[in-house]
């Protein structure tokens, strides 16, 4: 072989090599196993591609979503809080202050499902089974008025729903609508007669400030010396473990120098604390009945209510399975003991 | 409009300067030393005795006296701290490399705890064979290194109504500017052979986190093939834990939500999947209620870190350095203009380096300050010829509710006293 076609043979390979499909390997990993793509490729897509089978109907949906979505959600898929709403808001997108739901703006009922599946709920993520996600997406349909209550979802009538947003998306216009931002020749004198300020951020004073700074100035309100109540110590050991397992509450309740109410009412001195006593928070019915009763937060009652929340106060709101170890509910309590009004 | 205002943000730092300025320069040009300085003229106890051994921090932090240079949060942004946003405190820092331990962070269920040896990346999809790889397969190929930024779709989103946030961290500090280590994400695709995908110019390849949130994003083909990396160190040292810690997606140029951390999937696919971070969230809704997606890019954007409301003045006229941060997405940036007149005039700042591709820029623009008020402004340029925007011609092509991608040009009102504040101007 000449020198000449040896070269262009070197220079064919390294074309191939520059084709993806015909790169060089570097025999690294192995080979992914069936199972193994079954358990993490969880994605569905807007033609329902990824769907298992499986149905759920309304009605069931309105039971498990009261479970394990409405503490942050509300019932009926209001929003509580800062957490997003569910439902409404149909027809504002092109408002002042548009109101963005599943219902008034996601365009595919596939991203519901898939987030419901994979992501939600909120600190228990992957736990629901196919057909609790079918239901639960099917009440979130029904809170939009999109189905009927005696509807059933399956993976065979998917695609039938109508989603209102379908089409009020368009791809990424900036190079169209936005060409006159491609000026290289930017004004630079004179570019306009006067210049006013029309708004100012410390009118609107929403910017966080630090505390200590604040203190310095003397503008924080004077810290009373709180009166020292001398209890038995509680077990550090426990209150870090019940640090650590207050976060299935956190969610919902505050502790803490800065414990505002939430979904859920301060926890600061609720050990020992009589019911339905934290000032400007909206108890249910249920808790003010049993506080007129004289229900007292004593250890043996929070540790009875942690346990099985709607059973201890039926009708309550706290819309919480319960904590199932015993250790952790001792720790629970240990760790709200150190915090005092 | 009232001129009375409580002053919060910048305080404290206002005040430990006046008193300097007070005892100071209060003309310009050079000042008078009252008499002798006794730090210069005593004997300090630095000077005498003994400090830190080594090891008094084997793993340092900054100086206690720089405590207050740190990430902080906006309370009222989000419903609680596991899915929520801080800010880069960017008012504070210099050059363009960010620290990691100060740099933003934005977690959907938190920042999790993934061992190395727990560490498992997955292949699958419309390719020729689907892989597994562990953390250590990672480091067997091919590395880079690459200095990009990463910007929250939402950095300055805030402001869309009206100056709203007093301070360039909350403001503009929803980005960070690193070194990456990692593997180009083709040479991954390429192991595990993309034949099977066919044409490759329709395809899609889905990146997915191994958190709870399992945020998800879909990125074209071409641009997965270009310039995205598998990253796993950043300045020189492994990915911090809430930045993805120990690999996390690089996507240059790119809103930050898809730099998926923790990255646990790359599926090889047909279409986009349309996740709830791409339809719900990261979409941008215009003024007719129509919404645009797949808008991937972060424009030329820029802001002067300081003076600004959280760096008031405090040396009184005279010299002055105003400095600040460009960016662009979509290339190097060329050019930076500073106004101090509200955007009636500009001149052309100084680039302390010829900026870099998708990565931050450092602008300086040293002058004299007479000590009157000022309007400041910064616009960047880059080399694709885009100007930044005002706020008032964002506006005119997208309404005030995009949320995402508001990269205007921002004005700070600095008074007689050097204080600063954000303001919107006509």
């Amino acid at each position: 072989m000449s020198k000449y076609l040896k070269a262009t043979t070197a220079a064919l390979v390294l074309m191939l090599a520059a084709h993806p499909a015909l790169a060089e390997k570097f025999g690294l990993g192995r080979e992914a196993l069936p199972e193994e793509i079954a358990a993490w490729d969880l994605d569905v897509s807007p033609d329902g591609t990824g769907l298992p089978p499986g149905s759920g109907s309304v009605m069931d949906g309105e039971d498990l979503f009261i479970v394990q979505c409405a503490a942050c959600h509300g019932d009926f898929a209001e929003g509580l809080g800062n957490w997003p709403p569910l439902a409404g808001g149909e027809g504002t997108l092109g408002d002042a202050r548009p109101l963005k739901t599943a219902g008034s703006y996601w365009p595919h009922l596939s991203t519901l499902w898939d987030y419901i599946n994979r992501s939600m709920p909120y600190g228990n993520a992957q736990s629901l089974a196919p057909d609790e996600v079918y239901a639960i997406t099917a009440y979130i349909l029904y809170s939009n008025f999109l189905v009927e209550d005696d509807f059933v979802l399956t993976r065979e009538n998917f695609l039938e729903v109508e989603m209102p947003n379908a089409d009020g998306f368009i791809e990424d216009d900036r190079l169209e609508t936005e060409a006159h931002f491609w000026n290289t020749e930017p004004c630079m004198e004179d570019c306009k007669e006067n210049v006013e300020i029309t708004m100012r951020a410390l009118v609107l004073d929403v910017t966080p400030v630090d505390e200590q700074e604040e203190a310095i100035m003397g503008e924080a309100p004077a810290v009373e010396a709180a009166e020292v109540v001398m209890t038995a110590a509680p077990d550090p050991a426990l209150v870090a473990a019940g640090e650590s397992a207050f976060r299935a509450c956190q969610a919902c309740h505050q502790v803490g120098d800065t414990a505002k109410n939430h979904v859920g009412p301060i926890l600061n001195g609720i050990v020992g604390h009589p019911a339905a006593a934290i000032d400007g928070f909206g108890y249910s019915g249920a808790i003010r009945t049993a506080a007129e009763d004289g229900l007292v937060w004593t250890e043996e009652n929070l540790a009875a209510f942690l346990k099985e929340p709607g059973k201890f106060i039926r009708g309550n709101r706290m819309t919480f399975a319960g904590v199932r170890k015993e250790e952790d509910i001792n720790a629970i309590i240990a760790y709200l003991s150190t915090f005092q009004n | 409009m009232s001129e009375s205002f409580k002053t919060k943000t910048s305080r404290r730092a206002f005040l430990r300067g006046s008193a300097a300025m007070a005892a100071g320069a209060v003309a310009a040009g050079q000042a008078r030393a009252a008499g002798p300085d006794p730090l210069i003229t005593e004997v300090q106890p630095w000077a005498s005795g003994l400090g830190d051994p080594v090891d008094a921090a084997p793993y340092g932090l900054p100086i206690e006296h720089e405590g207050d240079v740190i990430r902080r949060n906006v309370e009222w942004l989000t419903a609680d701290t596991y899915s929520s946003i801080n800010f880069t405190p960017i008012h504070a820092l210099d050059g363009t490399i960010t620290p990691q331990g100060c740099a933003f962070e934005r977690h959907h269920s938190g920042a999790i705890d993934l061992r190395k040896k727990d560490y498992r990346l997955m292949i699958n999809g419309l390719v020729d064979t689907p892989l597994v790889f562990t953390y250590a397969d990672l480091e067997r190929f091919p590395r880079e290194n690459h200095v990009y930024f990463c910007e929250c779709a939402a950095n300055t989103g805030m402001e869309w109504k009206g100056a709203q946030l007093n301070g360039a961290q909350f403001t503009h500090g929803m980005i960070h500017n690193m070194e990456y280590t990692g593997v180009t994400l083709r040479t991954l695709l390429e192991e595990a052979g993309l034949g099977a995908a066919g044409d490759l110019s329709d395809k899609w390849v889905y990146v997915e986190g191994a958190d709870a949130s399992s945020n998800g994003r879909s990125i074209p083909m071409d641009k997965a093939l270009d310039d995205v990396l598998v990253a796993f160190k950043a300045n020189g040292e492994a990915l911090r834990k809430e930045h993805g810690y120990p690999v996390r997606l690089v996507v240059p140029g790119w809103e930050g939500n898809m730099w998926v951390k923790w990255l646990r999937r790359i599926e090889v696919m047909s279409n986009a999947v349309e996740s709830r971070e791409e339809t719900s969230k990261y979409t941008d809704t215009l003024a007719n209620g129509i919404s645009r997606k797949w808008t991937w890019v972060m424009d030329a954007k820029s802001v002067i870190t300081s003076p600004s409301p959280q760096a008031p003045i405090t040396h009184g006229p005279g010299a002055l350095v105003i400095s600040g941060l460009a960016w662009s997405g979509r290339g190097a940036i060329t050019r930076v203009d500073v106004s101090l007149d509200g955007g009636i005039s500009w001149q052309t700042a100084r680039l302390a380096k010829p900026g870099e591709d998708k990565a931050l820029t450092r602008f300086y623009l040293d002058t004299h300050w007479d000590g009157s008020e000022m309007l400041l402004q910064s616009r960047a340029m880059d080399d694709t010829g885009y100007v930044q925007p005002t706020k008032a011609q964002l506006r005119d092509v997208r309404g005030e509710n995009s949320i995402y991608h508001n990269n205007c040009i921002q004005t700070w009102w600095v008074r007689e006293t050097g204080e600063a504040e954000n303001v919107e101007v006509s």
